[in-house]
């Protein structure tokens, strides 16, 4: 444990100055693989940026394109979509159809001229805390770069 | 539907959440967010105080929807849930925002941004609480009747468990005799008992219980259905037999690999034969007194992996023939896993060469000898008898060519003695794996069930659920799911049993709530989610898509993709999600 702890955390706290914008990232986890390594990242005390929030469904093939745009229109500076490994899919191939349906996404997406790194799809599995908190850092790190969406509708309102 | 009344309990969780975030800080947020009459903290939510106030608090304040924001719902959900039903709440009312492993645990080092971030965590939860709606798990009649696939050992077993239970069970053969791979076994291992001590019992067991209907030389033509009430339809010569079944386990078994022509001159030379085929020779004792028997293992497993070694250790004639082998060599054919029992496996048939013949010599070429577990006595009794091991690797297979005196020459590079070694043999036996059938791939569509990597059956948790199929009501049983020997066989097949028992015992089955619904005024019956859907449970009858809720598991595939919005995913609606996406971003 006393290892893990020992991961450095000053990526995180220490903020580079010229970093005047903090990201708000948009993840859709699995309930049964990606979700389940978010929790792990938890448990292993990996730190990463706070500037996921994250969305659980049951399965990477509930995820409509629909919801990524509606994401980016409400203000979301990056959307990550994160599914069981291919053949791990808890309801057999769900990920796959998760996984036509984003490159579909893409496609618009590039189209639109919504930049590569704001919308990202990620295999996680239950085991692959790392690869989360890794994950949520350098889609931190890279949405940071690019800047805020500019594709926010002016003047939405909560519900 | 009535207006929303969000409780909102915030859990300390001792330091682990409290120590990071300002959970008094949170409670105030929470309690200026839109329909929540009510917040607390606590120390732990999940205690015995913690729950009995999250039951006053609804009662006391009139709620209807329930929050708890502290840890992973993947472990507490269940008994939040129970909570909120003993409060006379609806279990999908409530709804848990992860403060704990997604915030207070992965920022530990920042309290300000965590307590942040648990803000608006608990204001998405929030926000997908107003639009919860109460879910019921309808119940469906379970057939008390199964049937069982493969009429071997775990195929006999597994309905002998089942029909002393007093359930009625179908057993389908495609062969016209019972008893599978182990009839064909002389004698098993390591007791070496005549394998029909095994197998004779057992199949008189099954054939003279009223409970068990045998069905040999058929072939599978169809099921459908779903878990307590699956259509099976077959062929027993020409007639076709239809029943209803509640539970199926599918105990298809695997085959003995047949090594590819002219591999070890297999299928060349004809005195080069399988253990399998060794077995039956020995039976019907159609084998003369060999002088020697050469025994190569791993024929056909354990292809395409990495070894690695030293060449320096090597002589120079061997490094540079590994070095021509390996730049010339093509992919092995056969399999890539252990199999498991093929070392026990030509141990055995070595004792009992040892035992007619005590003066002939026996060898076994082996890469890595697996005699796990008690069977380790096995090999030293083996060794004992002088029955000589002998390490090759797989980059220098044995070469085996025509002697004189109707002999075969084998010629291998022992890696123990660091010499090559000729030996003139009667007999060369390839001990080959157990491997999956062509018809795993039709029986896999038919039950609509995954097969693994290496083409066995997978079960629904290789820990946590074995026995179990992905698809419910159907219970794997014996090989079909990777190579097993007898005992692990019957182990698994008494499981199965005892998992499809449970089912039909219940007479009753709770399905899911989490499932598809289809609004049919919408609907446009394109068929797409028919398509897509991994189950089977959604058909277009009379132009609209109807959803079959026994088979639904609730992915929401098609609710994505229903390009009409016509299917909403219960508990998880495009509302709901859409409620947490506008949350995240309104500050």
């Amino acid at each position: 444990m006393s290892e893990i702890q020992s991961i450095p955390s000053a990526g995180d706290t220490a903020r580079d100055e010229s970093a005047s914008f903090d990201p708000r990232i948009l993840v859709f986890t699995c309930n049964w693989c990606s979700y389940a390594g978010a929790d792990l990242a938890g448990t292993s005390r990996l730190q990463y940026p706070a500037n996921a929030r994250i969305i659980r469904t049951m399965c990477s093939g509930r995820i409509d394109p629909a919801f990524v745009l509606e994401a980016l229109r409400d203000g979301a500076d990056g959307v990550l979509v994160t599914g069981c490994h291919p053949g791990d899919c808890h309801y057999v191939k769900g990920n796959f159809r998760a996984e036509k349906r984003f490159n579909f996404l893409k496609m618009a997406l590039k189209q639109l001229g919504v930049e590569e790194d704001r919308v990202r799809l990620a295999w996680i599995s239950a085991g692959e805390g790392e690869k989360f908190s890794l994950l949520v850092r350098d889609m931190t790190n890279k949405v940071r770069e690019l800047g805020p969406n500019p594709f926010k509708a002016p003047n939405i309102k909560s519900t | 539907m009535e207006e929303p009344r969000i409780g909102v309990f915030v859990c300390h969780c001792g330091i682990n959440i409290g120590g990071v975030v300002n959970v008094p800080e949170v409670v105030e947020y929470a309690k200026t967010l839109p329909n929540v009459p009510w917040a607390e903290g606590n120390l732990y939510t999940c205690s015995e105080a913690g729950l009995s106030s999250i039951k006053d608090a609804v009662k006391k304040n009139g709620l209807n929807r329930v929050v708890v924001a502290s840890c992973t719902p993947r472990t507490h959900e269940p008994l939040f849930r129970s909570t909120c039903e003993e409060a006379g709440l609806n279990k999908y009312l409530f709804e848990m925002a992860n403060i704990r492993e997604q915030c207070s645990w992965v920022h530990s080092h920042e309290p300000e941004e965590a307590t942040t971030k648990a803000k608006d965590i608990v204001r998405m939860a929030v926000a997908r609480a107003r639009w919860l709606e109460p879910q019921d798990e309808p119940e469906v009649d379970v057939t008390d009747s199964a049937m069982v696939i493969g009429g071997g050992i775990s195929g006999l077993m597994a309905a002998a468990s089942l029909a002393t239970q007093g359930f009625k069970v179908h057993l389908v053969e495609k062969e016209p005799q019972l008893g599978g791979i182990t009839r064909r076994l002389g004698k098993i291992y390591p007791t070496l008992q005549d394998s029909s001590e095994i197998v004779d019992p057992i199949i008189k067991a099954a054939t003279s219980n009223e409970n068990i209907q045998i069905y040999t030389s058929a072939t599978l033509k169809d099921v459908s259905g779903y878990v307590g009430n699956f259509k099976v339809a077959f062929k027993k010569g020409t007639e076709d037999v239809k029943l209803d079944v509640g539970t199926i386990v599918l105990a298809s078994g695997a085959l003995n690999y047949e090594p590819p022509k002219g591999s070890f001159q297999y299928g060349v030379l004809d005195k080069v034969v399988t253990q399998l085929h060794l077995e039956e020779m020995l039976a019907q004792g159609k084998l003369a007194e060999p002088e020697r028997v050469l025994m190569i293992q791993c024929v056909g497993s354990r292809t395409g992996e990495v070894w690695t070694y030293e060449l320096s250790d090597m002589t120079q004639s061997f490094a540079a023939r590994l070095l021509s082998k390996i730049l010339g060599a093509k992919k092995e054919e056969g399999w890539p896993y252990c199999s498991k029992i093929c070392c026990m496996n030509a141990i055995k048939n070595a004792i009992r060469i040892k035992e007619l013949w005590p003066k002939a010599h026996v060898d076994i070429l082996f890469s890595d000898l697996r005699t796990y577990k008690e069977y380790e006595d096995f090999y030293r009794k083996a060794r004992a008898m002088e029955v000589k091991f002998i390490r090759y690797i797989r980059e220098i297979p044995p070469e085996i060519t025509e002697a004189p005196d109707k002999k075969l020459k084998v010629a291998v590079y022992d890696t123990l003695a660091g010499v090559e070694t000729e030996f003139l043999c009667d007999l060369v036996v390839l001990s080959t794996p157990l491997c999956p059938s062509k018809e795993d791939v039709m029986l896999a569509r038919m039950l609509k069930v995954p097969l693994g990597p290496d083409g066995f059956f997978m079960e629904a948790h290789p820990k946590l659920r074995p026995v179990d199929c992905q698809s419910d009501g159907i219970f794997i049983a014996g090989t079909a799911c990777g190579p097993r020997d007898i005992p692990e066989s019957i182990i698994s097949a008494k499981a199965a049993a005892a998992r499809a028992s449970i089912l039909m015992a219940n007479k009753k089955l709770k399905t899911e709530a989490l499932t598809a619904d289809v609004n049919t005024d919408l609907c446009i019956g394109c068929g797409l989610c028919e398509e897509l859907c991994p189950y089977g449970a959604h058909k277009i009858e009379g132009g609209k898509s109807k959803t079959i809720a026994a088979l639904c598991r609730g992915c929401g595939v098609c609710g994505a993709d229903c390009p009409r919005h016509a299917i909403t995913m219960r508990h998880y609606s495009d509302r709901q999600i859409l409620a947490q996406v506008e949350a995240m971003m309104a500050k």
